[in-house]
């Protein structure tokens, strides 16, 4: 047996032996996840620096806060989510007791990305260790510093057989898809989701997958372009564009382009210095492949700000192009760097059109001061999730569930839904056998009245 | 382009119209299918006694008045399921508009098996319909009499640009399954379900696979034997057997097994007479082929009740078995049929081992008059559904959700959780442009400063430290 079966098998019988049942247990277990990120702070941080330049804030501020506080949330919440949860009767069954009983589903799988790659690992792994589930982590190997950190300090901090971590590129990850789970989470590029549903069928495990695409973000005419073009800046830059939320791409009236790019301009001037290269706050991207895939974007475009980049140090400037087509390479793929592509439509329904056109992506965004503008964009597109007048919010909040639609993904999770995304909801009916007369009317042969429902 | 081409193209430019989106688009479909139900039931009951000769009981219960419940109950919450769901809000998003927003997939496929053809066929249907989506049905072509009914008589009563029925075996649901969905509810076996898996796999479609399995009925020695008798009897040899949440085998001790082998031949007795081959309430197999199979079963162990079998009927005489090992066929594959086996175990922790070494079934039973033995069954093991001293009666309350787990599958519906099934769950932040101040704190720069305030704020327990 391979080193990678053993390991799975171990999880599952480390599951099996029941010890992730009683809440007492998990609550630990996630205590002392907590102290690992509390007492491991800087190594965590460290080894961000090192793998995609994030500076301490970042490291805590879009990484580590999240995780803390989806801890806290599901420390707090977990008796009241694993409770049985009784449900409406039935006139038949006014006598019995219906209700939902939560149970795990037994070994979990989380796959993980490279651009938030603490976060994104162990924060869907808080809801599946809730759950009661063991937990198999496959980091990825392109922030090869996390995943060697993540492999050093899980198993000092939690149970080490129910929570292995395994490092490994492609042809492990392969070999992990071919072992049996309960539930498969994957974070990571379309065309890999459908290789992970591809072989979660053949298993039928159920799969959540948070995949991506190009996040539209439509500005109107009638907005506060400063408080506007602000927001955008801040959400577009962050980690040098590697999110997977960041508005993709911009959509806006000719007549308020230019002003766009001059308060953009405004923006990263205020937030990364003259030269960005120089700023603490900026990121690089995360390897030489995707360095020279973005870069590759911009060629032939018009560019308004920024263009350049430096291949040794994989930093390229916040760059905004104008008068983007829709037929252009940087219009085609989500592009997942620090390039921002405004396109000119001239008006809210064309603007629509555009969207609706393309895959449903991950977010959308739109800025107006007009209420029934943002009401118009919301009811006639689909995404995964919305944030009217800002960008990138709406997954901070723990209540609304976190994830894609068609090709940008399916499930979510975050909070109360990742505790319900990694258990099973079993119905539950106890009846008694007393009175079996009541019944009577439902046996054969022919009764005379029919029972109600 | 094949012949589906055309149809699921018109569903989807349908669909980007918006006609199914207002509520009242809605409502009009589900009367519409309310009608249906009422207008044909005559002809409804004759094609379910053509198909499986399922009595008029059986097809009113199981088939006709569960499908016109839910029905009603979607007309009568739809404009409350539709509505914006909202969600509690952290501190810094106190003065914004946070709410889940249902909305349609947009295309949805529901592929549905023969043993309730119609039940399993309108009730998903129901909640494709009220989440706002365009339904292409496919149902099973084995049903054949209810098939024709679906194809020819339910397109009338709804919007035909928006609806569409797909005819054909397994090769046209291979080409039919080519084409992308936006969602695709499939009832039938595992074997099947995981080629749908995969072929939704192609396109990133989300799945709901209602499968099956071999649901496990343990009875203590503490409870009346005829009375579980009775209760085991009719929810094993209701339609004939061909139903995916029936008990499928027995867990008993040796002792109890010599009395539920009387009750249950009384049991039968009682429901289908001395002779079942000439009762009307006892339905047949529906087709030459699982006649066959379940001819092979009934080889199995040895036989203490029935046992008869006539292949120019298919009818199957309703049957215990006892001996039998688990090798077996009988114990191997979902039975699916009139048949129930029996086996022994020496103890609960054995049989709870004994299920527990299997695939997770669609339903668990567990027969006992000491709560703490029905608890702990439950406790121990896991399924899509359990049931304590009765059989499959959750399924009547809308309330509970209606799925697998493991190999008995992905998802759940029923009531409102149909609704959720086939709705998308976006998630919505309103913000305002105002009280931009209060955002200062995320820009970049970053000073020592702010990294101080923050890791202060996490050390707070019960604050919400996302200063975004």
């Amino acid at each position: 047996m391979s080193r990678i079966s053993e390991v799975v098998k171990q999880a599952r019988t480390a599951f099996q032996s029941g010890r992730t049942r009683p809440l007492q247990f998990r609550i630990r277990q996630l205590e002392a996840l907590r102290r690992m990120i509390k007492e491991r702070g800087q190594d965590i941080s460290s080894a961000l620096a090192a793998d995609l330049r994030k500076n301490e804030w970042a490291s805590y501020n879009e990484e580590m806060v999240y995780v803390l506080e989806e801890l806290e949330h599901m420390i707090q919440k977990l008796p009241e989510w694993a409770a049985d949860e009784p449900v409406v009767k039935t006139p038949q069954t006014q006598q019995d007791e219906p209700y939902i009983h939560s149970e795990p589903l037994g070994v979990v799988l989380i796959i993980g990305t490279w651009n938030y790659p603490f976060n994104l690992v162990v924060q869907p792994m808080v809801g599946a260790i809730a759950a009661g589930n063991a937990v198999v982590l496959k980091p990825s190997e392109l922030s090869e510093n996390m995943a060697n950190l993540l492999a050093t300090i899980i198993p000092q901090y939690l149970d080490k057989d129910l929570y292995p971590v395994i490092n490994g590129g492609v042809s492990e990850t392969t070999e992990l898809l071919k072992e049996r789970f309960d539930h498969i989470l994957y974070t990571g590029s379309t065309a890999v989701g459908k290789i992970v549903m591809t072989a979660a069928a053949k298993h039928l495990t159920p799969v959540t997958l948070e995949l991506g695409g190009k996040s539209p973000c439509y500005v109107d005419k009638d907005c506060d372009l400063d408080v506007a073009c602000r927001r955008i800046a801040w959400g577009k830059f962050m980690n040098s564009g590697q999110t997977c939320v960041a508005p993709d791409y911009l959509l806006c009236d000719p007549s308020i382009q230019n002003q766009i790019v001059e308060k953009l301009k405004k923006s990263l001037k205020e937030f990364y210095g003259e030269d960005a290269k120089k700023s603490h706050d900026y990121g690089r991207i995360i390897n030489a492949r995707h360095f020279q895939r973005v870069m590759s974007l911009i060629k032939g475009q018009k560019v308004a700000h920024g263009g350049t980049g430096e291949e040794a140090s994989r930093y390229i400037a916040p760059t905004i192009l104008t008068d983007v087509d829709p037929q252009s390479p940087v219009m085609q793929e989500e592009i997942f760097g620090p390039v921002l592509p405004i396109m000119c439509v001239h008006s809210l329904e064309e603007a629509i059109q555009f969207i609706n056109q393309r895959k449903k992506p991950l977010a959308l965004y739109v800025f107006s001061s007009n209420d029934k503008v943002i009401k118009k964009m919301i009811a006639e597109t689909s995404s995964g999730g919305v944030t009217a007048n800002d960008v990138i919010v709406h997954i901070t909040l723990h209540s609304l569930p976190f994830g894609g639609v068609g090709h940008s993904g399916m499930g979510a999770y975050h909070g109360k839904k990742s505790f319900e995304t990694f258990s099973h909801r079993r119905s539950c009916l106890l009846r008694s056998l007393q009175n079996d007369e009541a019944h009577k009317a439902r046996y054969p042969p022919s009764p005379a009245k029919m029972p109600r429902y | 382009m094949d012949a589906f081409e055309n149809t699921v193209q018109r569903l989807r430019e349908a669909f980007s119209s918006g006609r199914t989106r207002p509520a009242a688009f809605r409502v009009a479909q589900l009367e519409g299918l309310g009608r249906f139900l009422r207008e044909n039931k005559q002809q409804l009951q004759d094609a379910l006694a053509q198909d499986l000769q399922k009595s008029a009981f059986e097809s009113e219960v199981s088939e006709i008045a569960i499908s016109q419940s839910e029905v009603d109950l979607a007309l009568r919450n739809l404009r409350a399921w539709m509505k914006d769901q909202k969600v509690p809000k952290n501190l810094a998003t106190q003065l914004d508009s946070a709410f889940i927003r249902k909305e349609p997939f947009g295309l949805v496929l529901i592929i549905a098996p023969w043993n309730y053809p119609l039940n399993l066929i309108l009730v998903p249907l129901v909640g494709a319909i009220a989440a706002g989506n365009c339904v292409m049905l496919k149902p099973s072509e084995i049903s054949k009499s209810i098939e024709k009914i679906l194809a020819q008589v339910l397109p009338r009563y709804l919007d035909q640009s928006c609806f569409a029925v797909a005819l054909g075996g397994p090769e046209e649901t291979t080409r039919l399954l080519e084409h992308r969905f936006d969602y695709i509810f499939f009832t039938g076996s595992p074997r099947v379900g995981k080629i749908v898996m995969a072929a939704a796999a192609k396109h990133l479609t989300p799945v709901t696979l209602e499968l099956g399995g071999k649901n496990p009925c343990y009875v203590d020695d503490n409870c009346d034997p005829q009375t579980v008798a009775n209760r085991l009897a009719w929810f094993r040899y209701f339609n004939t057997g061909q139903t995916c949440v029936a008990p499928d085998y027995v867990l008993c001790s040796q002792e109890m097994q010599e009395r539920l082998v009387p009750a249950l031949q009384n049991a039968i007795t009682r429901f289908y007479g001395d002779d079942p081959r000439s009762s009307p309430n006892l339905g047949r197999i529906i087709s030459q082929k699982h006649f066959k199979r379940l001819q092979g079963l009934l080889r199995c162990g040895r036989v203490v009740i029935g046992g008869q079998s006539e292949e120019n009927n298919l009818y199957i005489a309703p049957t215990v078995l006892v001996d039998v090992q688990e090798t077996e066929p009988v114990m191997q594959e979902e039975v699916f049929g009139p048949i129930l086996p029996l086996m022994t175990v020496r103890s609960l922790d054995e049989a709870i081992d004994f299920i527990n070494h299997r695939e997770k079934p669609l339903a668990l039973y567990a027969f006992s008059n000491n709560s703490q033995v029905v608890k702990q069954v439950l406790a121990r093991t896991s399924s899509g559904g359990f049931c304590g001293n009765d059989g499959f009666m959750h399924l009547t309350l809308a309330s509970l959700p209606f799925g697998g787990v493991g190999t008995s599958g992905m998802g759940s519906y029923h009531g409102k959780f149909s609704f959720d099934t086939f709705s998308h769950h976006r998630a919505c932040l309103l913000r305002s442009p105002g009280m931009e101040k209060i955002n200062d704190f995320r820009y970049p720069p970053y000073s020592p400063r702010n990294l101080r305030v923050l890791l202060m704020a996490m050390e707070e327990r019960s604050c919400s430290c996302t200063l975004l």
